[in-house]
């Protein structure tokens, strides 16, 4: 059989440059992916499209030698090849930029790259390459100085020195502003024109639609269709990944509802960096009102951490008044205590700060639930009431719709969406009557963002206050009353969203930025605001 | 060449449950091969190891002695460690447990009734607990290594008791020997069945605690916190746990335990404070820790088949004169083939040839 393919293919420029055949991964009863097919042409720019758990990771993960096949077979120019680690996908020519960034911070620039290759001439060699395709980046800087934009510029030049033929990109422009955005999709046109082929894994479908010339839409480890993006529009792109009908979160209910009185309150609060790399927080005044839902737009790492931490308590103030939740002065309290108010949290890691990767979704519902429900979930001397947490989670599953193989799961085992799901049902099952959330919907599919968005706006017209930290601005623009942008460590002042506008909101963004690319998109704007 | 480990997408389910008893077969292969590079016949000393220890009731009396204290101190080790805190000194808060324990008989023997054996054990677990508390207190407050503290702390511990004994607490009526007076029976932990052997009730001590520390590791919320922490300190710290205090619960109740184990050795054993009061408990229960997979009752299992080498080490001398050192070389082994199948479970070898850096040089 496998002579038979051999003679079948002949080396021409019609060989496809990747052929994935069949390729089936069952974990225990779980199939991730179910004889997949997947065909990438040279010099192509393909679309991997579906919503989390459809089973993109699996395959990408099968492409680039993480995971072992169960089944099925990968033909790479023409040959039949096995991928059984990392390095032999980059000796075979198959690069790929991870969804989440894996570089050293206290490293500077070229030394991560020389991470993964020779150490000789890489400063060099990153210069000529950050030139060529238009990624500016200074080899000397330390990366914890870095924006996240210039670190994925790393991640791509390090991709770029392997001189691979397919770059396998996940999630690309999950944390760029709109500018730094563009700028990658210069550098993919760039690619493209030296026949270089690109496998791009997104759940923005406009980019989809900009960038690609063909997609594989997968649903529940299956592919369901091959298409070409500028032939559909966002809209039946998305019906393919979800099978439903997407809607967007309605906000229709929001002019009914009068904001009530400040349930959150932030008075000019202060915080020294607590390690090397993070920013200190300067003079934040805020305030979120009971049925309102205020955004926090700004570019990754001016902040949004260390205020999240601020706020939530896993970081306490020096004043009791500079954090107040609903009605109560909780600077000098900690989570437990901040959560005993009355107020719920969702941070951004999920795994590892939300949740607890090898522990047990009803493990995980403890973890922020213990102190809040303590008369259902403990009994005397701090016995764990396994009934009351398992009916807690079944709830929440129930509720969200979250998808999982096996009863109770590792939290790792679950795709990110899924999780994110659970986080947030979690915090919603109490009810709270103040909610912070930190990119409630990074690296989350279509079906399960509309989902969360909606669950947050439900809340906030229920009465409850909800503060939404996102570096997305559809979805900023889409979910709240009013936007502040954060900008090294300061809020501005939320503007009303019947006044805000993605130019204005920009300008605040790229504000003082220290990085270089930013500067310069400023004065463009400015330029034509003029 | 050189050996790379690659992280295994799963783990076998299978090769988890098993892996203690692997290590086990692969430890006796280990002796096998040794016993014949020392000239002995290998299948008699292993016979002379591992199953005379065990063939009649006294011995297993001896099993239980040797098992105790190593079971008590497994049990708070594996709770330490898996709240990753490593309190490698469980061998000096053994020690100092003792000597707080101690301190009841020798300085007021008049003290004879039935409270004085438990405001021993109660003495006892405070003086382990105490003296843990001090590299938890350097690791809070000064960000120090717990390794090497609670390490060194061990050999402060030996040195103090060896100046005790030989010191202020030596028996004067003792011919000089080193020593302190002979505990009166108020002071001595009864044992078990005295007819049968010299088992004391420390073995029964040691397995109640076994119980309760899994009982609370399994059932309770102090038991989730522990794991959580253990796992990801920064998920355990949103969930509202301080990582501080889990330094100190771990020390305190890893260093309590040890020291009720040692006034167990001292009140059960020994009868009197010597300047030797372990042949290493401490540093074996390490082993028992992991040989039980961290879990308190898995600890009960591991405990008696570590003091099997001990009973094994002095049978050998005996029998075959072999150096009572080899059961030192067997507890190391089975150290060494626990952890060798847990990364193997984990991590896959490849072994690489040729030096890859010059060779994708080459190809770039």
């Amino acid at each position: 059989m496998g002579i038979a393919d051999h003679n079948s293919v002949t080396a021409s420029n019609t060989t496809p440059l990747l052929d994935v055949r069949g390729i089936t991964k069952v974990f225990g009863s779980l199939v991730a992916n179910d004889h997949v097919n997947l065909t990438i042409a040279p010099g192509e720019i393909h679309a991997l499209l579906g919503e989390n758990g459809a089973g993109k990771s699996t395959l990408v993960k099968m492409l680039f030698g993480v995971l072992d096949p169960s089944e099925g077979s990968i033909i790479w120019k023409g040959e039949e090849v096995r991928i059984s680690s990392p390095s032999e996908a980059r000796k075979l020519g198959i690069g790929m930029v991870f969804q989440h960034f894996s570089l050293f911070e206290a490293l500077t620039a070229a030394e991560n790259i020389a991470a993964t290759t020779p150490i000789s001439q890489i400063a060099d060699t990153a210069r000529r390459l950050s030139v060529d395709y238009g990624l500016p980046l200074d080899p000397d800087a330390m990366v914890g100085d870095l924006s996240v934009g210039e670190r994925q510029r790393i991640e791509i030049i390090r991709c770029l020195l392997q001189k691979p033929d397919l770059i396998i990109l996940d999630e690309p422009t999950s944390v760029l502003t709109p500018q730094e955005a563009n700028k990658m999709f210069e550098t993919l046109e760039r690619l493209k024109a030296e026949g270089k082929s690109i496998l791009y894994i997104s759940h923005r479908l406009d980019e989809v639609k900009r960038l690609c010339d063909t997609a594989t839409v997968l649903r529940h480890g299956k592919v369901v269709g091959h298409c070409n993006p500028q032939e559909e529009t966002a809209t039946t792109l998305a019906n393919m990944m979800v099978g439903t009908d997407v809607q967007n979160a309605s906000r229709e209910l929001s002019q009914a509802v009068e904001p009530g009185e400040p349930l959150i309150e932030i008075n000019s609060l202060d915080r020294p960096p607590a390690t090397p790399f993070s920013i200190p927080l300067r003079g934040i005044n805020l305030k979120v009102r009971a049925g309102e839902v205020v955004g926090i737009a700004g570019v990754a790492g001016n902040g949004q951490g260390e205020f999240f931490e601020a706020v939530s308590g896993e970081a306490l103030q020096t004043q009791s008044d500079s954090v107040r939740l609903n009605k109560v002065d909780c600077g000098r309290l900690g989570i437990s205590g901040r959560r005993l108010v009355g107020a719920a949290f969702v941070p951004e890691e999920r795994l590892g700060h939300g949740a607890a990767p090898g522990l047990s979704l009803s493990d995980n519902m403890l973890l922020s639930r213990h102190t809040t429900d303590s008369k259902t979930m403990l009994g005397a001397l701090g016995y764990v009431v396994t009934s009351a947490v398992t009916a807690a989670r079944k709830r929440v599953v129930k509720e969200m719709d979250v998808r999982k193989s096996g009863e109770d799961p590792e939290a790792a085992a679950l795709s990110g969406g899924n999780l994110q799901k659970y986080l947030i049902g979690r915090e919603l099952d109490r009810k709270p009557k103040v909610l912070i959330v930190d990119q409630p919907t990074w690296g989350v599919d279509a079906g399960a963002a509309a989902r969360i968005r909606q669950a947050i706006i439900e809340l906030a017209r229920s009465g409850s206050a909800v503060l939404v930290i996102s570096q997305d601005l559809d979805e900023l623009f889409e979910i709240s009353d009013s936007i502040a942008v954060m900008h090294d460590g300061r809020i501005s002042a939320p503007l009303p969203i019947a006044e805000a506008t993605f130019e204005k909101i920009g300008l605040l963004m790229g504000g003082a930025e220290p990085g270089h690319m930013a500067y310069e998109d400023v004065k463009t704007a400015e330029e034509t605001e003029v | 060449m050189r050996l790379e480990l690659i992280k295994r997408p799963q783990q076998s389910a299978f090769f988890s449950a098993v892996s203690p008893l692997f290590a086990l077969l692969l430890t006796l292969i280990a002796g096998v091969i040794i016993f014949t590079l020392l000239g002995k016949p290998p299948l008699a000393a292993l016979y002379t190891y591992f199953i005379e220890p065990l063939s009649e009731v006294w011995q297993l009396h001896e099993l239980a002695i040797k098992a105790g204290p190593l079971i008590m101190i497994a049990v708070g080790l594996s709770v330490a460690y898996r709240s990753n805190n490593w309190n490698i000194g469980a061998e000096g808060q053994f020690i100092m447990g003792g000597i707080a324990g101690s301190l009841i008989p020798i300085l007021v023997p008049g003290f004879q009734n039935f409270m004085t054996l438990p405001l021993m054990l109660i003495f006892g677990f405070a003086g382990g607990a105490l003296y843990g508390a001090i590299p938890a207190l350097l690791k809070t407050r000064f960000n120090t290594n717990e390794i090497l503290t609670s390490l060194m702390l061990v050999y402060v511990a030996q040195l103090f008791l060896d100046w005790l004994a030989r010191g202020v607490f030596r028996d004067p009526n003792g011919n000089n020997f080193p020593g302190s007076i002979r505990f009166p029976s108020a002071a001595r932990l009864p044992e078990i069945d005295p007819a049968q052997g010299a088992a004391h009730w420390g073995f029964v001590l040691s397995i109640v605690a076994a119980v309760i520390v899994w009982a609370m590791m399994q059932y309770s919320l102090k038991g989730f916190e522990v794991k959580l922490l253990g796992e990801s300190p920064r998920a355990g710290r949103f969930a509202g746990f301080s990582s501080a205090r889990m330094v100190f619960f771990a020390f305190l109740l890893s260093g309590g335990l040890a020291g009720l184990a040692g006034i167990s050795e001292v009140s059960g054993a020994i009868g009197q404070l010597r300047e030797n009061i372990s042949p290493g408990y401490g540093f074996t229960a390490i082993i028992v820790a992991f040989l039980g997979r961290l879990n308190p009752i898995g600890t009960i299992a591991a405990g008696l088949v570590l003091a099997l080498t001990y009973l094994g080490g002095e049978g050998a001398q005996m029998s075959l004169g072999i150096s009572d050192k080899v059961a030192r070389v067997f507890q190391g082994l089975i150290l060494f083939f626990v952890l060798g199948c847990d990364t193997l479970i984990h991590y896959r070898i490849r072994l690489v040839f040729g030096d890859p850096a010059a060779k994708t040089a080459a190809e770039g």
